[in-house]
């Protein structure tokens, strides 16, 4: 019964959040100079008459709140959002975007959480020796690492300086192919943005991973474990490992909704992936509400959503946490 | 009662009230005698101070004693003598010169004909004023709304918690990017305040708005687990007041915290800064940043890749050394942690 209370308070906190977004987005919007979208409609050499007309059309003239609601209305119910600027539909454009958007952050998600734990307990359990030092200085490297920038010189190394090296004369040199069209291909032009998506978390999950394996390898019940006579390789899978990893559920939750709904936007560009990143940049350099208003949401509703879903995890893998 | 060092709550007469701050100085001590044996972190933060050093005085003294050209100083049609012979500075298809062992142009030239390593001093000085600048304003704004929520509790604690809430579940770069791209067409007036379009201070706010979860959180934390502490209480009981409690009592307690984290996100802002220049809405394209001049060299990466690859190596060298010093300082001020992991 309370675990239903506070998932439903839950579910009523989440779409506080995602109403108070779409409210932020659209006055931020329409309040500050350089946001009426009549004038730049209008072109380059607008007349009074002109902007009027339009303001008339697309109901510009009416009270702040009721173009939210109308905005809102075709956003939610109506389904028929439509861009100020080229005056394209904005949901379906965004449809044919979400399957580049996943693929990219669904397989950079795996290659840092992968690699970033593999990293991290090879760290640990080396700690102070060479492997722990390099993977140390790896990983900084990594948090350290502009990723739109590592994206432009991976590029330009793979397909143009070394292009011709036969390791990697594969490499095409951005673009995108569905998976449904050719497995391979899609392989091929996504291998360089995952990596690019992922060395900043996989650093980062290495640090965390490491540290967080020392914390469990000293705790109490551990040593009793070993005391007790069980094999290492024992001990470290089924004791150390499971707590370990704890903090890592939750995190990647977080990382791949942050992933989903913003990082995309700085390697999408870099690597001509026509998903949501790069509908989003475009809209944002024509200070094109409608698109960005539904782009906002939907970032925000998967990180919302992955958020929850962590806390739910997090409940599962270590009973001792409650969620209030 | 744990053990944590310095507050072990005594709880009688006025010594109660000043023990933790008396004890604080010996344990700031302690921890940076700790820091000192960490020579990872020790280099780390002698790198850092050398790029300050080179991106503030050094960019003025580079410019006056060697390069004799401003940063923004095109030179489209200029020869310089290169290996003893006179070099276009900008070639005639538009490719501009590259590195060599020379006073000027030591990085090479950008297409405007402009001194590289004079931009990446420059820039440099734009990326850490915005970068520090923004942590500062982030950390202070983060430690405003997070003592008050652990500290209060109840209906203060739940406002900020929704509000950090909402700025978490804000795409970052989106919500920075949505800021920036409208402040940049108009400016910003508040009452008589009037901020410019090309003016520094937007990249500043916004990217130190968009990060406050990120501080705010874990200093909440840690407040609430102080508020219930002895020293607390005992500053309650002879009757000093809320904001005398969380300024003289919890805030010295949080001071470490938050200067690991200051340290942390001022690298992240450095990377948040040239990420948003490079998408065109951070630092106004007058000045330079190494964002911007990524920016620029970008679509010319082939001809001249030094453009883009000269700022990028500084802001990856300029993080390492933050990371690599808050890490350090993260385990010189918890030794609980740096018993655990801190053998390097």
């Amino acid at each position: 019964m309370s675990a239903w209370r506070s998932w439903l308070r839950r579910l009523s906190g989440l779409v506080i959040v995602l109403f108070a977004l779409s409210v932020i987005v659209f006055v931020i919007f329409n309040v500050i100079p350089g946001g009426d979208p009549a004038v730049r409609m209008a072109g380059r050499h607008p007349t009074a008459a002109n902007i009027r007309a339009i303001r008339q059309t697309w109901g510009f003239n009416k009270p702040l709140w009721t173009q939210y609601l109308d905005m809102m209305d075709r956003l939610l119910i109506k389904h028929n959002l439509i861009s100020y600027q080229n005056q394209t539909p904005v949901l379906p454009t965004i449809g044919r975007a979400i399957p580049k958007t996943l693929s990219l952050a669904i397989g950079g998600g795996a290659i840092w959480l992968g690699f970033g734990v593999l990293f991290g307990v090879l760290s640990g359990l080396n700690q102070g020796k060479w492997v722990d030092r390099i993977l140390t200085v790896l990983a900084m490297g990594g948090i350290s690492t502009p990723i739109f920038w590592l994206g432009a010189v991976m590029l330009y190394l793979f397909t143009y300086v070394w292009h011709r090296f036969f390791l990697f004369s594969w490499i095409p040199p951005g673009g995108y192919v569905p998976i449904t069209q050719s497995p391979l291909q899609w392989f091929e032009h996504l291998l360089l943005p995952w990596i690019c998506l992922s060395v900043v978390s996989m650093g980062f999950y290495s640090r965390v991973v490491r540290n967080s394996l020392l914390e469990v390898q000293s705790a109490d019940y551990v040593r009793t474990a070993r005391a007790m006579g069980l094999s290492g390789r024992r001990v470290l899978l089924r004791h150390v490992l499971r707590t370990a990893l704890i903090p890592v559920a939750s995190l990647f939750a977080l990382d791949f909704g942050a992933a989903v709904g913003g990082t995309v936007i700085l390697i999408e560009p870099v690597f001509g992936i026509n998903g949501v990143g790069n509908y989003a940049q475009q809209a944002v350099s024509q200070l094109d509400l409608p698109p960005l208003m539904a782009l906002t949401l939907y970032g925000g509703f998967f990180i919302v959503i992955v958020n929850a879903l962590a806390d739910l995890l997090f409940t599962k893998l270590d009973p001792r946490i409650s969620i209030d | 009662m744990s053990v944590q060092a310095p507050d072990l709550g005594v709880v009688d007469g006025p010594a109660a009230i000043a023990a933790p701050a008396a004890d604080a100085v010996g344990n700031w001590r302690a921890a940076w005698r700790r820091l000192r044996r960490n020579r990872a972190a020790m280099i780390a933060g002698g790198v850092f101070i050398f790029i300050l050093f080179a991106s503030f005085p050094g960019a003025t003294l580079w410019v006056h004693l060697v390069a004799h050209r401003g940063p923004n100083v095109q030179n489209l049609s200029g020869f310089i003598m290169s290996g003893g012979h006179k070099v276009p500075v900008v070639s005639d298809d538009g490719t501009p010169i590259g590195p060599g062992f020379r006073g000027e142009y030591l990085l090479g030239a950008d297409a405007n004909g402009r001194d590289l390593f004079v931009r990446l001093l420059y820039g440099g000085r734009t990326s850490l004023t915005v970068g520090i600048a923004s942590a500062l304003l982030c950390t202070l704004l983060a430690l405003i709304l997070g003592i008050p929520a652990g500290y209060y509790g109840g209906i203060v604690d739940r406002s900020v918690s929704r509000l950090l809430d909402l700025i978490w579940s804000f795409p970052v770069y989106l919500l920075a990017i949505a800021i920036s791209a409208c402040l940049i067409v108009g400016g910003l007036d508040i009452g008589p305040i009037h901020i410019s379009s090309t003016s520094l201070l937007i990249p500043i706010i916004v990217i130190a708005v968009v990060y406050i979860p990120y501080i705010a959180r874990p200093i909440r934390g840690e407040v609430l687990a102080l508020r219930r502490r002895e020293f607390v209480e005992a500053a309650v009981a002879h009757g000093a007041g809320p904001v005398r409690v969380m300024t003289r009592e919890i805030l010295p307690n949080v001071a470490a915290t938050t200067l690991v984290l200051f340290t942390l996100i001022i690298a992240n802002n450095i990377l948040t800064e040239a990420a948003l220049s490079f998408l065109g809405v951070g630092v106004s394209v007058l000045t330079p940043s190494w964002g911007n001049i990524i920016q620029e060299g970008y679509s010319t990466m082939v001809t001249a890749p030094w453009q883009t690859l000269a700022p990028g190596i500084a802001i990856m060298l300029t993080a390492i050394s933050l990371n690599v010093l808050g890490d350090g300082l993260r385990d010189a001020l918890d030794p609980h942690g740096a018993r655990q992991g801190g053998a390097r």
